[in-house]
């Protein structure tokens, strides 16, 4: 068995969340609250000394004087809180969606659109190809709102609605999967790193 | 009739006791599992290996401690794979907790004799940037310049004083990219700018929460390989031929899974019958 606080807190927390299980109880309450506190604080501190530190202060001292631009719009984020000059938050938002847009907008378009595309016109020469192509095209097909689903175009939504399913049940398949891998992890400290009983 | 019944109205702690002792008990009766490596595993092997000797690779972190037991093995099995290859490993992260869990992997590994043996030494095989806030914004930097993008390492040392970064500018003087992954920023952003605007091939390991979306870069060639949760870790540790915990936690995967099939199988069962029941 451990000797070390550190992981009797751990273990003690691990074992408070995992009690919600049974139900909601005092014990998982404490193990809650103090996650999210340590974590609002962790983070308050990383970034102080990780991001505003080295990335503002620290160009700011070396006399470049034009980051104090993304300080003031930093700071002017925080008047939401104020509301009678809370719509100057705006603008922060303003130039952040901006920037952002601008700056994924085509990359975003070539990576995840156009490439896309071109992966999938494949030909159609085998099972793999001529499902994948029936797929995407009747699931188009499903998300298309402008013409009632009957006849034909009914029937291809029909189908188009059965690949998506698969892709979700795919998709929940894999999430069991990283669910299911947390436990272990979890399960493994309880039993190897507190209780000594694995090694 | 009952038993179909009283399966549909089963307390949802029975499930949960029977979903423990699928994960626990496995780990203290360990059985062997044979591995059989998906493509998309076996693609990231196929990448890595290529790569010559003295080659020079990137490898990101982008997960914290709560994604870990998905993520690390993968990451110990990078650090080894690229070791045993000879190949220069540049360590970063796009999340704070990242870089540290990249030096926790990197101790993981000197405990092996293999890698003691090997003496590796820091900032000539191997250096850890650290953390940089921006996300796709960093990776677009590094594009430009590695160096102003990172002017120190993780322990504040000027990148210019670390032998392995000498001569490193940008992307072109980096042969690879290996991303492992929880969420954004992350893959998606490595493929977007360092694949496709900079033209570095790639690989990368995620959570299986994430695998679904990365796929279609598989086929569109975006990525070289893909490590997809736990069985993704386990596959790159048996074809790197190492011991981890992918393969350990392997058993206990399986006969977890092995519980939640048979119990959608026998709801769904139960389900119909009872309605059959009732319609009558």
């Amino acid at each position: 068995m451990s000797t070390d606080i550190g992981v009797w807190i751990a273990a003690f927390l691990t074992l408070g969340i995992l009690s919600f299980l049974y139900k909601d109880n005092p014990f998982y309450k404490v193990s809650e609250s103090i996650f999210i506190g340590v974590s609002a604080a962790y983070w308050f501190v990383y970034m102080i000394y990780n991001v505003i530190e080295p990335n503002l202060l620290g160009n700011l001292q070396k006399g470049e004087w034009w980051y104090a631009v993304a300080g003031i719009l930093g700071v002017m984020m925080l008047f939401r809180l104020i509301p009678k000059i809370g719509w100057l938050s705006r603008w922060a938002v303003a130039f952040m969606i901006g920037t952002g847009a601008g700056l994924n907008f085509i990359v975003y378009l070539q990576s995840n659109v156009m490439k896309q595309i071109r992966g999938t016109l494949a030909p159609l020469n085998s099972i793999g190809n001529i499902m994948m192509i029936v797929g995407v095209i009747t699931g188009l097909i499903y998300f298309f709102f402008s013409a009632e689903h009957k006849g034909l175009l009914g029937g291809a939504a029909k189908v188009g609605i059965w690949f998506i399913m698969v892709s979700f049940g795919a998709s929940f398949g894999y999430t069991v999967m990283a669910r299911i891998s947390l436990l272990i992890g979890r399960m493994h400290f309880l039993f190897s790193d507190w209780l000594g009983l694995l090694h | 009739m009952g038993f179909f019944r009283g399966m549909l109205n089963l307390d949802r702690r029975i499930i949960f006791i029977l979903i423990a002792g699928a994960v626990v008990v496995p780990l203290f009766i360990p059985f062997h599992l044979k591995m059989h490596p998906t493509p998309a595993s076996q693609g990231l092997y196929n990448a890595v290996e290529k790569l010559p000797e003295g080659s020079t690779v990137i490898i990101s972190g982008e997960y914290d401690p709560g994604t870990a037991p998905e993520i690390q093995p993968m990451m110990i099995g990078a650090l080894k794979h690229c070791f045993r290859k000879g190949i220069k490993v540049i360590l970063m992260g796009l999340w704070p907790q990242g870089p540290a869990l990249e030096g926790q992997a990197l101790q993981e590994v000197f405990k092996e004799k293999e890698f003691k043996e090997m003496n590796l030494q820091y900032g000539k095989d191997y250096v850890n940037l650290g953390y940089k806030a921006g996300g796709a914004v960093v990776i677009q930097s590094m594009g430009t310049s590695i160096p102003a993008t990172f002017p120190t390492d993780m322990a504040g040392t000027p990148i210019e004083k670390l032998p392995l970064m000498k001569g490193i500018r940008n992307f072109n003087d980096i042969t690879f990219v290996l991303d492992f992954s929880a969420g954004d920023p992350g893959t998606p952003a490595w493929v977007m700018f360092a694949h496709d605007r900079f033209h570095v091939p790639m690989a990368a390991g995620c959570t299986a929460v994430s695998a679904p979306m990365l796929y279609p870069y598989l086929q569109t060639k975006q990525l070289s390989g893909l490590l997809g949760g736990l069985k993704g870790a386990a596959d790159y540790e048996w074809l790197t031929k190492s011991s981890g915990t992918g393969i350990r936690y392997m058993p206990s995967q399986s006969i977890a899974h092995l519980v939640i099939v048979i119990f959608i199988i026998i709801g769904n069962i139960a389900f119909f019958v009872v309605r059959k029941g009732e319609k009558r």
